[in-house]
C-alpha cells in the first residue's frame, strides 16, 4: 500500500520533475509508463526512499518516508520494500542462498534459510542455491532477484524496468511471478518501466 | 550469516589481491618479529655468560677473539699463556677473583674445559646426577652436551685433540686417557650447558702424555678443591710454573682495577680484555646490519598497507553496485563503513598470524644452523612485548589504509549509483 501525493524532485544543477500522484492498493498492482528521460527511475528511487522528494509526501503502509532518514530509514526500506532492478545485481562473493538470507539479516530479522530454499525451489531454481550469482542465466537471475526481494515479506514491491532485458518468454514468466509473489506476500506492486508488451497486462497505469 | 562472513567471503572471493597484501604483509611481520626474538635472546644469552666478569686474561690476539672463546665458547682460543706469566697478574691486589680456563680438547664436538669448582659455581650450576669432577679425568658434564652425546654418569670416553669437531681422525684420538662421567649438571641457560668441566691437570696431562703420575694428580685436584680464595698456592705454583692455561675469568676489587692491571700486562705476550666492551663492539656491527634489515622489514610493510589500501580501493569501483544494494536491503552506511574496515582488518589480521609464525619457522632454521655450529640454541617461541606493539601497529595501519574506502563506501550516492548501473 502506497500513496504519493503532490511530489516533486530537483536533482542539484539538473532536471526538475513533477509527478502525477500515485496511489497503489494490494488488489490492484500499478504499472507506471514512460519513455526515457521522464523520470521514472527518479520516481522508483523517490518510492523507494533512495531520494527525498524537494515537496510532497510518500506514505507507505502508513508511515511517511519522505520525512525519515539515516538507519531508520534503511531498515524501514529493508524492511517493507522490496526492490528489483532492471539487471539482477547480487553480493558476488556469496551464494545464491545466501544472497537470499541478506535482507533478513542487514534487517535483523530471523534468518531462516529453509525459507529461501523453499522460495527457490518454488521457482524452480532449487539446485542453483549453493551456485553463485555470476554463475546464473539472465533470466534465473531476475528471477532470484524477485526472490530476494519478497524475503522479508514487503508491504511494498517495486520493480523498476524488471522485463525489458528479457525476450517474450522470460518476461511473461517474470511479470507473473512478480503478480504471485506481491499476491503471496500481500504486497502492493509498483511497475515502472518503458516495456510496451506489459500494457495489456494491468488495469491500473500511470503514464509520466 | 553475519558480517564477518560477507567481509571473509569478498576477501576470499580476490585470491590474488589478497594474497599479494597478505604475503608482503607476513613477510614484514616475519622478519621484524624474527628480529625482536633474536634480539632478545640472543642479549638474554650473551648477558648471562657475561655475568660478573669483568676481564679475560689470555694470550695476546683479538680481544673479541678472546671473549667469543672463554666466555661465549663459539671461537676458536687465541692460545696459551704460561701460568708463571699469568702469576704476576693475578696476584697484583687488584684481581679479587680468577677462574682458570684450560681447553685443549673436546669430545665429539663438545668442548671440554679444564678448570676448577669456581666455574660452574660462578653460573649457579645445579647438579642434576652425580657430583662436580674432583680428580683429573673425572668430567662433568653440561645438560646439552649429557643429552646430546647420551653419555651418563659412570660412563667413559676419549678426548681427541683440538676444538673442532672435523678433527675425527682416528690418530687424533688420546686413548691413553680415558674421562670418566661422574655428574651431568642442570640445564642453566649459560655457557656451561655445551660444556665438559674437568679439573685442569686433566688437559695438561692428556697434553704432557703422562708425564706426571698418579698421585700428583689428585693433589692437583685437591688444591683446586681447598684454595678456591686464592688462585693457587706456592707449592701448586712451583709445579705449575711451566704448564699453561687458555685464560683466565678475572673479577676485579674496584674500578681502578682497569688501568693498573693494563699496566701490568704490557709488554708481556698475554692481554687484558674487557667482555662488557667487546661485546658492545660486536653488537654494535650486529646492530647496524640489524637495523638495514629492520628497515627493508618495514619498507615490506608498508608495501603491504599500500596494497591492501589498493585492493580495497580498486574493490570498492567494481562493487559499488552491491554496496548500494546493500543498502537498498536493509544496510545502513554503518553496515558499510563495517564492512570494508573488517575487509582490511581481516588481510592486516591475517598477515600478521602468517608473519608470527613464519618468524617461528626461521627461527627454527636459524637455531638449528647455530646448534650445528656454535652449540647456541634459541627455544624461546612465546609471544614477546615487542610483538604485542607491533601488532597493535599493525591494526592501527591497517584501520588508517581502510578508512578511506570505508569512508567512501559511506558517502556513495546510491540513488546515483543504482541509476548509473
Amino acid at each position: 500500500m502506497i500513496t504519493a501525493e503532490n511530489i516533486e524532485f530537483k536533482y542539484p544543477d539538473g532536471p526538475q520533475f513533477k509527478f502525477p500522484s500515485i496511489h497503489c492498493s494490494t488488489e490492484n498492482p500499478l504499472l507506471i509508463l514512460g519513455e526515457s528521460g521522464t523520470g521514472k527511475t527518479t520516481l522508483l528511487h523517490l518510492l523507494a526512499g533512495l531520494l527525498k522528494p524537494t515537496s510532497g509526501s510518500i506514505v507507505v503502509d502508513g508511515s511517511n518516508t519522505s520525512s525519515m532518514s539515516g538507519a531508520s530509514l534503511d531498515k524501514f526500506r529493508g524492511k517493507n520494500i522490496g526492490i528489483i532492478f532492471q539487471t539482477a545485481h547480487f553480493v558476488n562473493a556469496l551464494s545464491v542462498a545466501d544472497n537470499l538470507i541478506l535482507p533478513p539479516f542487514l534487517t535483523g530479522e530471523k534468518i531462516d534459510k529453509q525459507k529461501a530454499i523453499s522460495i527457490l525451489e518454488r521457482l524452480r531454481l532449487g539446485n542453483k542455491a549453493n551456485k553463485k550469482p555470476g554463475q546464473l542465466s539472465v533470466g534465473e537471475a531476475q528471477r532470484v532477484a524477485i526472490a530476494r526481494a519478497v524475503m522479508n515479506n514487503p508491504r511494498l514491491i517495486l520493480a523498476d524496468e524488471p522485463t525489458s532485458a528479457l525476450d517474450d518468454k522470460n518476461a511473461n514468466e517474470v511479470i507473473a511471478l512478480l503478480e504471485e509473489q506481491a499476491k503471496n506476500t500481500g504486497a502492493a506492486l509498483v511497475i515502472v518501466t518503458h516495456d510496451k508488451r506489459l500494457k495489456d497486462h494491468f488495469k491500473n497505469q500511470v503514464t509520466l | 550469516m553475519n558480517l564477518i562472513k560477507i567481509s571473509w567471503s569478498n576477501i576470499a572471493a580476490k585470491p590474488l589481491n589478497t594474497a599479494l597484501s597478505v604475503v608482503l604483509l607476513s613477510f614484514g611481520v616475519g622478519i621484524i618479529s624474527l628480529l625482536l626474538l633474536l634480539e632478545k635472546q640472543v642479549t638474554e644469552k650473551f648477558d648471562r655468560n657475561i655475568k660478573d666478569i669483568d676481564f679475560v686474561l689470555g694470550a695476546k690476539g683479538s680481544p673479541m677473539q678472546l671473549i667469543l672463546a672463554n666466555v661465549y665458547h663459539v671461537d676458536a682460543p687465541t692460545g696459551n699463556i704460561k701460568v708463571s706469566d699469568a702469576q704476576k697478574v693475578l696476584k697484583n691486589p687488584m684481581v679479587k677473583d680468577a677462574i682458570p680456563l684450560a681447553y685443549g680438547d673436546n669430545y665429539e664436538k663438545w668442548r671440554i674445559v679444564g678448570t676448577n669448582f669456581k666455574y660452574p659455581e660462578h653460573y649457579g650450576y645445579k647438579m642434576k646426577d652425580g657430583r662436580l669432577f674432583s680428580a683429573p679425568f673425572e668430567a662433568t658434564l653440561g645438560s646439552r652436551v649429557a643429552q646430546e652425546t647420551g653419555l651418563k654418569v659412570g660412563d667413559t670416553f676419549t678426548s681427541m685433540h683440538g676444538f673442532d669437531s672435523q678433527a675425527n681422525d682416528e690418530d687424533a684420538h688420546h686413548h691413553d686417557h680415558p674421562f670418566r662421567v661422574v655428574g651431568i649438571m642442570e640445564n642453566n641457560n649459560s655457557a656451561l650447558d655445551n660444556l665438559i668441566l674437568t679439573p685442569v691437570e686433566s688437559v695438561w696431562l692428556v697434553h704432557d702424555h703422562g708425564e706426571d703420575e698418579g698421585e700428583n694428580h689428585e693433589e692437583h685436584a685437591h688444591d683446586d678443591q681447598d684454595h678456591d680464595d686464592h688462585v693457587h698456592d706456592d707449592h701448586a705454583h712451583d709445579e705449575e710454573a711451566s704448564q699453561e692455561m687458555t685464560a683466565y675469568l678475572i673479577k676485579k676489587r674496584n674500578p681502578l682495577a682497569a688501568m693498573m692491571l693494563a699496566n701490568v700486562v704490557r709488554d708481556t705476550n698475554m692481554q687484558l680484555a674487557d667482555p662488557a666492551i667487546e661485546m658492545n663492539r660486536l653488537s654494535q656491527n650486529f646492530g647496524l646490519g640489524m637495523d638495514t634489515i629492520r628497515a627493508i622489514a618495514i619498507l615490506i610493510m608498508i608495501l603491504s598497507f599500500v596494497s591492501v589500501f589498493i585492493s580495497l580501493y580498486n574493490s570498492l569501483k567494481e562493487r559499488k553496485y552491491e554496496l548500494a544494494l546493500l543498502r537498498t536491503m536493509g544496510g545502513s552506511r554503518g553496515t558499510l563503513f563495517r564492512l570494508i574496515m573488517q575487509e582490511g582488518l581481516l588481510l592486516v589480521i591475517i598477515g600478521f598470524a602468517l608473519g608470527v609464525i613464519l618468524s617461528r619457522i626461521g627461527l627454527f632454521v636459524l637455531s638449528s644452523f647455530l646448534k650445528e655450529n656454535f652449540q647456541y640454541e634459541l627455544n624461546d617461541i612465546g609471544i614477546s612485548t615487542g610483538e604485542i606493539v607491533l601488532f597493535g601497529v599493525t591494526l592501527l595501519v591497517g584501520m588508517m589504509a581502510s578508512l578511506l574506502p570505508a569512508v567512501r563506501a559511506v558517502k556513495m550516492d546510491i540513488s546515483k549509483t543504482l541509476a548509473n548501473a
